[in-house]
Parts: structure tokens; C-alpha cells; sequence
């Protein structure tokens, strides 16, 4: 007979305002294998923790049941607090009466009830526990980073510092991201390209950093400390080591195509680098539109190159590499406003906010000009903010940054043209350091703010006209302008779905991918040793960027300096005596960790692989499989239990 | 209707999706009827038709399996065995003479607390309108003196002495004691 | 359980009968085996299944005595009533538990036998009868006394417990209202499995009785594994596009059943018949129940039979599924009474299974649960 110790806890009155702790302690005690049941303040405290190690040692327990919060929560604690009096750390099970009962339920008879029938469930589960020993695998002492923007940029510099190699992989031809495009960044009015090209050239120059640019990860197989990833070099068609660089190819290449990186407001050749400081600095050629890939003609790159390095016939190369670690920093994108009624598409002058960034932008399409169409200057400017974001036809979320990037090309156009400003806003959100001060400062350049969500962008009289509701005056308005500046909602990347499978990361609702805690673990993934920086998460600024990257480089470096990563035991075993080899199981794994064995003509678990999901277990026709932790005989007790309440 | 009748409601959650779905429920302090009592799983996919059955031969009054939205289990693909498993399921229950409000498959991910409160709400009320799930046990009085209905032994068998399984030589054959599961 | 008088004539066990004591043992020890069969709620097949064995029913009939054998030979009741407790070495007990005589009889043998053995599927599982407990007993009624095609039955006569004749009161055996297992009525030593058990297993059975060479009780005579341990027909990884019935196909004799969407329970079914069926073509019908670490087969095979489902896309699966005809038959064919409910339950909305619904292709996507309501009525109207 097991000898069970129930812990109930108070959590000060989250749990004991709703429950009647004594009644779930009482009740609790009369349960069969029941040896002591107390309640507790907080049983997560040390002097909780304490009082169950008392009791293990000096009543000889051998079994635990904790009720307080959810064991997503403080199961690790406990066992370690099993662990600490000599016990297996499994040989806990935890009533989640706080999440599930307290926080949830209107009345203290319901909740109580509910309170009995878990802890029921958990002692009749518990007996039939078994000690289980973590297992240890050793780490790959090497990194890898999924996108080259200032998050991820950040995170490779941090962790090659720490004196650990890291692969950098960027899918377009260069590093920098979208903070390349920026020209100046807010609050402090600082040279966005000043600040972030030193520090893709330190990735391009350091030593522990591997940089695979115009590449995409297609695989990731393996566990934390042990990922095996393949990465797709796409064909450049230029031989990287040959290349120097030296830019005959790009200015010699007789045609153009819309620039990516000027936001297509200006061109560039295809064979080209996106844009001056791009890093590395060498080329690729535009295979959809280069004309020697289509009608075999031209080559004048090839012809003219002094080192020989273009190569038409280049391949895709896929390169298998193995890492201890993952950060997923692959950013975000903007919302198409063609999608609206903001004139976006129909309207020459009607720009996005990066647009009118790279138009700002002394090396940009313009020279740093802000023009209309026709090259003159506009006397009015409308900024009109939450373009798809906090909009329910939208995006419901707010897109963090627009507010302050749209003070900022407030701020920028005033100053280069001297033109009206305009300002369409629902709130004014300067919630960072120095953030509201920057607003005031605007405001008194003589910025316009019009409280009204600009609705409708049309044209009047060669003119555009922004139409909204003024909120402050509560009249409908009608604005002419001569350009209008969205400022679009940052959103989850088109390819967000397919990374998130690559990588086994969850999305929340709105595309972005998710944290394993909203609070406590921003960082981390539903995958261990898998985190995410930046705005693949949810949008972000730059300093918040950075701090993420950083972050989750600390979270690698722990993961590679130990050394060595814990995997669960909870896994699934087969029962070579009863599996007759049928097959069904193999299948039903996604990590191939079933396989059967020619010889013994019986399935077998690789237990590196298997993830203890206990898929396979359920669809085993013959019982032969079992995964550790979540027994048939021990979910159906625990089933039995908690209905008899 | 019986007002008074509080259904009990058994729920299979998966660990990363749903569980934290609920636990997200709780963080946010949602009210949802007390009728739910969730028994945690890693994945939807361990899920086995065994334990719905067994629920509702222990007096649940329904069974509810939430896991990942599909696309975003935890485990790559296991909720996909789960929507595979469910409709051969309900054919079955059926047959069991189960009604079909009485199992329930969602998906809830880790952030729609609300999504859990309306799925519980449901349930609840449509369960009410059924009354209490009979079960079969009244239905067979013959066994009511010898079974406790809730302890089923694996493999038809009674338990051996001791519980061991023993394999005993027999000239040509094994024979070997079903008494009791060695999960 | 106490014994109660039934309508077989005598009552209680013959007073004064000694108990298996030292000497009662040591004189077993010197005779003949004393064997009792008995035939329940069952097909006969199992008794059938012990001539089964041929010239070697010689061989037993020189190791043991028979007590009681109601298909073959005259013993009455009250003949075993008769007998001392545990006087009888194995009492074989064939079919499932349907009526008061057969749990009678259940209680009696216990009494009167060292060795319990559950002959058969049914009685080790409920068996085929046990499907029945789809149904309740007014529905049975109704169908065997008035819905079958062959009943004549214009005044609506029903049989009746008790009668009273000017000889005195005739009394039938109450019919239960579900088949049920042996072990569900008395502690049972060894379980024989099989529709009907093989005549090696037997053979086995009685050799290893008579040697003394037993194993522990509550065993299962039979193998541990599975019967696709020892089927001979060639396994890959299992995956199943579409699932047929056995006789829209004709199957790749090498090939796996299952895997050439015949429902094989094979998987999910304890071996020991020498895989039989699958061997001839015809897919496992589950008659040796689950193995030991199972428990429910039906649920078991159903699970895996899903999951092994090539497809992702809900209405595709739907629709894949669909093709397997009443899945409660198929799956709990020998285990009904052996499943976790043990037969259909009344709730609140839903109808009784319906008869005619084997015989008609699934409807559509089979999205919804088969609506049961009404069809039952029509297929019994359609007989009169």
C-alpha cells in the first residue's frame, strides 16, 4: 500500500477565498493509501516545501499530492522539493485547484466539490506512479539564428562573443532587415543605418559566426542540444568565393526591376546587391527576370566579371549542420494597404510609411527628397495611423510602433519640406522612455494631431482628400492633402504557418508566434531548446528587439554552457513480449522514433526520439506500447476517481 | 429539465494547447460552471477511445477531448489521430446508445480561455436538458450483487494470485496468467 | 450470491457431502480425472469443438471420468447436485450467462469443481450472444416471438416463468436481461478462449491438468502476443486509404488483411488459434479476446483502426469511416459483454440499434450519428 501525502494549498486566498481547504484536507485524508493530509499557506514557499520534506522523511511517505495551482506552473518545484527528501521526483501529482476550481468557479460548494473530485483523482493516480530517471544528453556547443534582422543579429553577436560558434541564416541576399530600410530611428533621431552597420559587419568579420545569406532552414529534426537542421543555400548564381565584390557586374547588367529594399519606388539592376552596405557584399542575379535565364541571351555579367565568378548553372546546395540550440528571429511584415479604402495603389502619392522612409533617406530613390509624382514639394501631408491595426476588419491588436514612427516622419517632413502635417490618430500610445517627450516636441514644431481615424482617402481638385471623424470637434472632416502616409499593421509573415511546423513553435491567434509564458517565459517555445526574439512574436521596436535577441542569446548560452540538457523521462516503451509486429504504430509517429526491428520482429522505441506524446500508444491495437507517466492503468484510475465525487 | 442535476463533465486535455487553455481561463479569472473536471494528457493523440468509454462507464455525463488546433499540435501531427479517432467513436457511442451531446472534440489553444468557457457552457446546458447519462449499470440488476462496475480487469480475466504474470511451461505451448495489466 | 431454488427440480446441494479434504486429494491423485462440460448460452460449437479433438478423445477417455456432459450423455442436475463438493477435478463451462439455469449451473460447477475453466469466447468474453445486449429484453422478446420472418405467433403468445397446470406449478428459467461472462458470477480458474477453442489448446488444457503441470490461476490459455505473430502474411507500416467490406474485395492472399482495408482484428486479438481465418483468406473476427495488457479489445482495434486512417482531412476521414459497418458489432463481436459498458445504454433521445442498418450503404459523409429513430419499427413491420 502506498503511503500518500496530500498538500493543500491556501495560495493566501486565491485558492482558500473560494475553496474550503479544511473540507478538501479533510476529505483528502480519508482517502485509501492517505497517511497525512495538511493545508497550507503556500505550499510553493520554502517553509511549505519544508513541511512536505518533514513528512516524507519522518512519516516514511512515499507518495505526494500537492493541490494548490497548475502543475505547468510549479510541478518542477515540487519534484525538487520530492527530490530534496530523497523521493523520485515523479512520484508527485499535483490537483490543480487554482486555475481549474478556485480562479474559475462562482461558489464555494461547486468549487469545493470540483477541489475533491481532482484530489480524488490525483491520490488514486499517484499510487500507481512509478520513479522515473531524467535523462541527460550532451549539447552541440553551436547555435543556430533564423533571420538576420537586429533581433537576430543581436542574438548571433551575443552568443559568438560567449565564445560559441553560431550559423546565421537570412533568406534574402543580405543581412540588416527591416531596420536597414529606416532612416532615422525615434526617439533620439538616430542614423538607423549608423547604428546597424556596424554591426552587420561585425557579424560579417567575426569568427564564430557562419553566415548563410539567400538561404532558408527546410528542416529541423532532433531535440534540444541535439537539432539536426538543414539549410538551403538557394543559387545565387554567383560563386561566393570568387566573387570580391568588386561591383562591375551590377553596374555593367543593362536591366533593371523594381528595388525590394527601396520599397519599389526606385530600381535596381538583376544582378544586384540590395542595397550599398549590404552584407555580404556580393551579388545575386534575379533568375525570374535576369534575361540569360530566360532566353539564354545577354551574360554581359558573366562576360565582364574579372574573377570569373558568375555561374548560371548554379544549384540549390542543401547543407546539414548540427546545433545545440535554436532562435527564431525571422521578424514580421506589413499589412497591404491595397487591401483598404486609404487609396493605396490607386493614388501615386499615397505611400506606406517605409516608402516614405527610403524617400527620406539620403541614399534613397529620391536622394532624400520627400516629392510628389511629379518631383515638386507637397504643402500637405497627411500621416494617418492604425492603418489595419486595432481595426476588427483587421488586425485587432495594436501594432506597438506606429504611433512613434509616425511622429517621427512627422517630424522628418516637416523639417525637410516645411509642409502641413497632418496626423490621424485614435490614441497617441508614447508609452517608452523619452517617448512622450519626443510627442511634445512634435507638437510644438506645429504638427497637426486630428483625433479621428483617417477612414477614407479619395481626391479632389488633382488633390487628395483624407476623410474622417474628428472626435475631439465631433464632425466629419475632410482634409486635402497632397500626400498621404500610411502607417500600416505590422503582421505574422506569410510564412509564419510554415515556420511554426519547421520549428514546432505555437501561434496565438493573431499569426505571431507564441511564448511558452506570456509573462515568464517570453522567450521560449512549446519546442525546448527552440526560442523566439523580436517581432516574429508580436510587434515590436527596436530596443525591445535588441533586449529580445540579446535575452534569448542568455538562453542559449545557458543551454550550450551546461553542456549537457535533461530530457523527460516520459516516454513511450514496447512490451516485446506481447508486440507481435503488426505495424500500425509506425505511422502514427511524426519523429520516426518507432521503427521495427527485422530481427526481433517487434517494434522499438528510440527514446532520444520519442517526445512521449503517446500517440502511438493509443492506436497500439495490442497494448504493447505504454508511455511512461501517462499509463493506461494510471489515467484510468485517475478517470475512475475524479467521476466518483 | 432538472434543475438540480449538475452533469458531470470529464475533459481530456492536452498538456500544451488546452490545458493551458484552461489554465489561461483561470488566470483571467473567467466563470464557467463547475461541471468540468479536466484529466490532463501530453497530446489529444493519447487520447484513446478506452478512456471516453471508461469515463462513461464511471457516471460521466459527457466527455469532452480538446487538443491543439490542427496545424498547431504541439506534437506536429497527434491531433490529427484524434480527429481520425472521433467519428468512428461517435458512430459507436451511438450504437452504446450515447447521445451524441454527450462527446464533444474541440480544439482550444493555449490562449482562448474564452473559447473554453463557451465550449463548457454548452455542454453543460445541452447535458441538462438530457438529464444524467444512465449508464448500464441498472440496466443489467444480474450483475449488481457481484460487480462494483468500476474495477474492470484487463483481458477477460480474473486476477492471479499474487497478481504475477508467469509464463509455465506446457509441453508445445506457453501458457501464461491474464490476471492483472503490467502497465 | 446465495443459491436459489430454480426451476430444474431439486434444490440445494446434497447435504452432508464431504469437503475436498487430504484423502478426498490423494484419491484423486490414484484415479481417473473426474470432468464435468457444460453448455450455456452458446452454440454448441465448443462441444462440438471437444469431438473436435478425434482419436484423441480416447486418450481422455482414459484419463478421465465424466460427470455431467448434457449434449452427450444422460446425467441430470441433481446427479451433480448430488455430488460432493469439489469432487470434480475441471468442470468445462461453455457460453455466456443469459438465464437463471445457466448462472445456476455457474454456482453449482464452482461448487462442485477444484478446476473452473471458462470454455469458449463466450464464456470468457460473452461472445457472440453477448452482441445482444445491444438490445434489451423487451426488444429481444418482441423480435424472436414476433418479428422474425419464420414466427408464427398470431396471438401473441410470450413465454411465461411460472405456469400452473392441474399436475402443479411449471416453472422456466428467467431470462437476464444481458449475457454476461462467467467471471462475472463466479471466481473462474482458467480462461480457454477461441470460437470455439482449438482442439490443440484442448488437448493442452486436458494434458497439462492431467500432468498437474498448471499454470497460475486467472491464466489465459493461450499465446501473449497477438495473432499477426503468427499469421503468415506479409506486414509493411500500416496505413489504410479506404476500408472494404470482406466481400467487395478479393484480397492479395500474401498481403496483410488490414492493410488491404479489411477489418482484420487480428492486431488487436490474443493468438494461440494459429491464426486460422487469416490464413484462409478471411480477415480475424477478434474471438480471443485482448491481450493481457488490454482492456477493451473493441476499443482497442477501434482506435488503432482510425489512426491508421491515411488521411488528414475531416471529411475525407469522415466518409473513410463511414464504410465500416456497424462498428460495435465488428469490434466487440466476441467482447460485449466483456466491454467497458457492457452493452447499450438508455439514455434520454436515443433510439435502439437498428436492425436493417447492416444492410443499407452508409448515407453520405456518415457525418452525423446514424439516426436510429423509426427504422427498427419499419424493419419489424416489413416481416409481418
Amino acid at each position: 500500500m502506498a503511503r500518500i501525502g496530500v498538500y493543500v494549498c491556501h495560495c493566501g486566498t486565491n485558492i482558500a477565498g473560494t475553496v474550503d481547504v479544511a473540507a478538501v484536507r479533510d476529505f483528502a485524508a480519508a482517502l485509501p493509501g492517505v497517511v497525512v493530509a495538511r493545508d497550507y499557506q503556500y505550499m510553493c514557499s520554502d517553509p511549505g516545501q519544508d513541511l512536505m520534506r518533514k513528512d516524507i522523511t519522518q512519516m516514511g511517505l512515499d507518495r505526494v499530492v500537492v493541490a494548490s495551482c497548475s502543475p505547468r506552473m510549479h510541478e518542477p518545484t515540487f519534484r525538487r522539493a520530492l527530490e530534496g527528501a530523497g523521493l523520485n521526483g515523479y512520484l508527485l501529482e499535483m490537483a490543480n485547484i487554482r486555475e481549474h476550481v478556485s480562479w474559475v468557479t462562482a461558489g464555494v460548494a461547486a468549487a469545493t466539490r470540483k477541489a475533491k473530485a481532482l484530489v480524488a483523482g490525483a491520490v488514486r493516480r499517484v499510487a500507481l506512479h512509478q520513479p522515473l530517471e531524467e535523462r541527460y544528453a550532451d549539447v552541440t556547443p553551436q547555435a543556430l539564428v533564423v533571420g538576420g534582422g537586429i533581433a537576430g543579429i543581436e542574438a548571433a553577436l551575443k552568443i559568438a562573443d560567449g565564445g560559441f560558434r553560431v550559423h546565421l541564416v537570412e533568406k534574402e541576399p543580405s543581412i540588416g532587415g527591416q531596420m536597414a530600410k529606416l532612416d532615422k530611428t525615434f526617439p533620439t533621431l538616430d542614423c538607423s543605418a549608423c547604428i546597424l552597420t556596424p554591426k552587420m559587419v561585425a557579424v560579417a568579420q567575426h569568427p564564430n559566426i557562419v553566415l548563410h545569406t539567400y538561404s532558408e532552414v527546410e528542416r529541423v529534426d532532433g531535440f534540444v542540444g541535439n537539432f539536426r537542421v538543414t539549410i538551403r543555400h538557394k543559387a545565387r548564381s554567383v560563386d561566393m568565393q570568387k566573387c570580391t565584390g568588386c561591383g562591375t557586374c551590377w553596374s555593367k547588367c543593362p536591366y533593371t526591376a523594381p528595388s525590394e529594399f527601396d520599397e519599389g519606388l526606385g530600381k535596381r539592376k538583376l544582378i544586384y546587391i540590395p542595397f550599398p552596405q549590404a552584407v555580404p557584399n556580393k551579388p545575386v542575379i534575379d533568375r525570374e527576370r535576369c534575361v540569360k535565364f530566360r532566353s539564354g541571351k545577354c551574360g554581359a555579367c558573366q562576360k565582364l566579371c574579372p574573377t570569373g565568378a558568375i555561374d548560371f548553372t548554379q544549384q540549390d546546395e542543401l547543407v546539414e549542420e548540427s546545433f545545440g540550440a535554436i532562435i527564431v528571429a525571422t521578424g514580421y511584415s506589413l499589412l497591404d494597404p491595397g487591401r483598404g479604402p486609404w487609396g493605396y495603389g490607386r493614388y501615386p502619392n499615397v505611400l506606406t510609411a517605409l516608402q516614405l522612409e527610403r524617400m527620406i533617406n539620403a541614399s534613397g530613390p529620391t536622394g532624400g527628397h520627400v516629392q510628389v509624382q511629379d518631383g515638386g514639394t507637397p504643402r500637405a501631408v497627411a500621416i494617418l495611423h492604425c492603418i489595419g491595426s486595432r481595426d476588427q476588419n483587421y488586425h485587432e491588436y495594436c501594432s506597438n510602433v506606429c504611433c512613434m514612427y509616425s511622429l517621427k516622419l512627422a517630424h522628418l517632413v516637416k523639417e525637410k519640406t516645411g509642409a502641413e502635417v497632418y496626423n490621424f490618430y485614435i490614441d497617441i500610445r508614447a508609452f517608452g522612455k523619452a517617448y512622450e517627450e519626443f510627442y511634445n516636441r512634435v507638437q510644438n514644431e506645429g504638427v497637426y494631431f486630428i483625433r479621428g481615424k483617417g477612414a477614407e482617402v479619395g481626391s479632389r481638385d488633382g488633390r487628395l482628400l483624407v476623410r474622417c471623424e474628428d472626435t475631439l470637434l465631433g464632425k466629419y472632416r475632410e482634409v486635402p492633402v497632397d500626400m498621404v502616409v500610411l502607417s500600416p499593421a505590422m503582421e505574422a509573415r506569410p510564412d509564419a504557418s510554415h515556420l511554426s511546423q519547421v520549428f514546432g513553435i505555437q501561434r496565438s491567434a493573431d499569426g505571431f508566434f507564441l511564448e511558452a509564458h506570456a509573462k515568464l517565459e517570453p522567450l521560449k517555445t512549446a519546442t525546448d531548446g527552440v526560442f523566439i526574439a523580436g517581432a516574429c512574436q508580436g510587434p515590436k521596436d527596436i530596443p525591445y528587439s535588441v533586449a529580445q535577441g540579446a535575452g534569448a542569446a542568455a538562453e542559449v548560452l545557458r543551454l550550450l554552457s551546461a553542456g549537457r540538457v535533461t530530457i523527460s523521462p516520459v516516454v513511450a516503451q514496447v512490451a516485446a513480449e506481447i508486440c507481435s509486429g503488426c505495424r500500425a504504430c509506425l505511422p502514427i509517429c511524426p519523429y520516426n522514433a518507432v521503427s521495427y526491428d527485422e530481427v526481433t520482429k517487434v517494434a522499438r522505441v528510440n527514446e532520444a526520439l520519442c517526445k512521449g506524446c503517446g500517440t502511438c500508444v493509443a492506436a497500439c491495437p495490442s497494448g504493447a506500447l505504454s508511455v511512461s507517466h501517462f499509463r493506461t492503468p494510471q489515467v484510468l484510475a485517475q478517470i475512475e476517481e475524479v467521476l466518483a465525487v | 429539465m432538472n434543475q438540480d442535476f449538475e452533469p458531470k463533465i470529464l475533459g481530456f486535455f492536452c498538456n500544451w494547447c488546452s490545458y493551458a487553455g484552461a489554465d489561461l481561463a483561470g488566470v483571467s479569472r473567467l466563470k464557467y460552471p463547475a461541471n468540468l473536471r479536466i484529466v490532463r494528457v501530453m497530446c489529444s493523440g493519447r487520447v484513446e477511445p478506452t478512456m471516453v468509454l471508461k469515463a462513461f462507464a464511471c457516471g460521466a455525463d459527457g466527455v469532452l477531448i480538446s487538443g491543439c488546433h490542427p496545424g498547431d499540435c504541439h506534437y506536429q501531427q497527434g491531433n490529427y489521430k484524434t480527429l481520425r479517432r472521433v467519428p468512428l467513436l461517435e458512430r459507436t457511442l451511438a450504437q452504446f446508445g450515447i447521445h451524441p451531446a454527450r462527446f464533444r472534440l474541440t480544439w482550444i489553444s493555449a490562449n482562448e480561455g474564452q473559447k473554453l468557457v463557451q465550449v463548457v457552457t454548452e455542454m453543460v446546458e445541452e447535458i441538462k436538458k438530457l438529464g444524467p447519462f444512465p449508464g448500464t449499470r441498472a440496466r443489467f440488476p444480474e450483475l449488481a450483487p457481484h460487480l462494483s462496475g468500476a474495477t474492470v480487469i484487463p483481458g477477460g480475466a480474473i486476477p492471479a494470485p499474487g497478481g504475477a504474470t508467469t509464463t509455465v511451461g506446457v509441453p508445445g505451448a506457453t501458457l501464461v496468467a491474464g490476471g492483472e495489466t503490467h502497465d | 450470491m446465495t443459491d436459489t431454488a430454480h426451476g430444474l427440480g431439486a434444490g440445494g446441494p446434497a447435504a452432508g457431502s464431504p469437503g475436498a479434504g487430504a484423502e478426498d486429494e490423494a484419491v484423486q491423485a490414484r484415479g481417473k480425472l473426474k470432468l464435468a462440460f457444460f453448455w450455456a448460452a452458446a452454440c454448441g460449437g465448443c462441444d462440438v469443438a471437444v469431438l473436435d479433438i478425434h482419436e484423441k478423445i480416447l486418450d481422455v477417455a482414459a484419463l478421465a471420468d465424466i460427470y455431467l456432459w448434457p449434449v452427450a450423455m444422460d446425467f441430470k442436475y441433481k446427479d451433480v447436485e448430488a455430488l460432493p463438493d469439489r469432487f470434480l477435478d475441471v468442470a468445462f463451462y461453455n457460453g455466456a450467462v443469459r438465464n437463471s439455469e445457466q448462472e445456476h449451473m455457474a454456482h453449482l460447477l464452482r461448487r462442485k469443481a477444484k478446476t473452473l475453466v471458462a470454455f469458449g469466447s463466450c464464456a470468457c468474453f460473452g461472445g457472440i450472444p453477448s452482441l445482444a445486449n445491444l438490445f434489451d429484453r423487451e426488444e429481444i422478446l418482441d423480435w424472436v416471438y414476433g418479428g422474425t420472418f419464420s414466427t408464427e405467433n398470431p396471438a401473441g403468445v410470450r413465454p411465461q416463468p411460472r405456469f400452473t397446470a392441474p399436475e402443479g406449478e411449471l416453472t422456466l428459467p428467467e431470462f437476464y436481461a444481458g449475457a454476461y461472462r462467467l467471471q462475472d458470477f463466479v471466481p473462474v480458474d482458467y480462461f480457454l478462449p477461441g470460437c470455439p477453442p482449438t482442439p490443440e489448446w484442448i488437448l493442452k488444457a486436458v494434458e497439462a491438468i492431467a500432468s498437474g503441470n498448471l499454470p497460475p490461476r486467472g491464466a489465459v490459455l493461450a499465446l501473449d502476443k497477438t495473432v499477426c505473430d503468427t499469421c503468415p502474411r506479409e506486414k509493411t507500416d500500416k496505413k489504410v486509404k479506404e476500408f472494404h467490406r470482406h466481400y467487395e474485395i478479393i484480397p492479395d492472399p500474401e498481403r496483410c488483411l488490414l492493410e488491404q482495408g479489411l477489418i482484420c482484428m487480428g492486431p488487436a486479438t490474443r493468438g494461440g488459434c494459429g491464426a486460422l481465418c487469416p490464413s484462409a483468406n478471411m480477415p480475424c473476427r477478434g474471438c480471443y479476446g485482448p491481450t493481457r495488457e488490454v482492456v477493451d479489445q473493441g476499443a482497442k482495434m477501434l482506435s488503432a483502426v482510425a489512426s491508421i486512417l491515411d488521411s488528414d482531412d475531416e471529411e475525407e476521414i469522415r466518409l473513410a469511416l463511414a464504410r465500416i459497418e456497424d462498428p460495435a458489432g465488428t469490434f466487440w463481436r466476441f467482447g460485449m459483454a466483456a466491454s467497458l459498458l457492457g452493452g447499450r445504454a438508455f439514455d434520454a433521445g436515443s433510439a435502439p440499434p437498428d436492425r436493417a442498418a447492416s444492410a443499407t450503404p452508409p448515407a453520405g459523409a456518415g457525418a452525423t450519428p446514424p439516426t436510429r429513430a423509426g427504422a427498427d419499427v419499419a424493419a419489424r413491420g416489413g416481416k409481418k
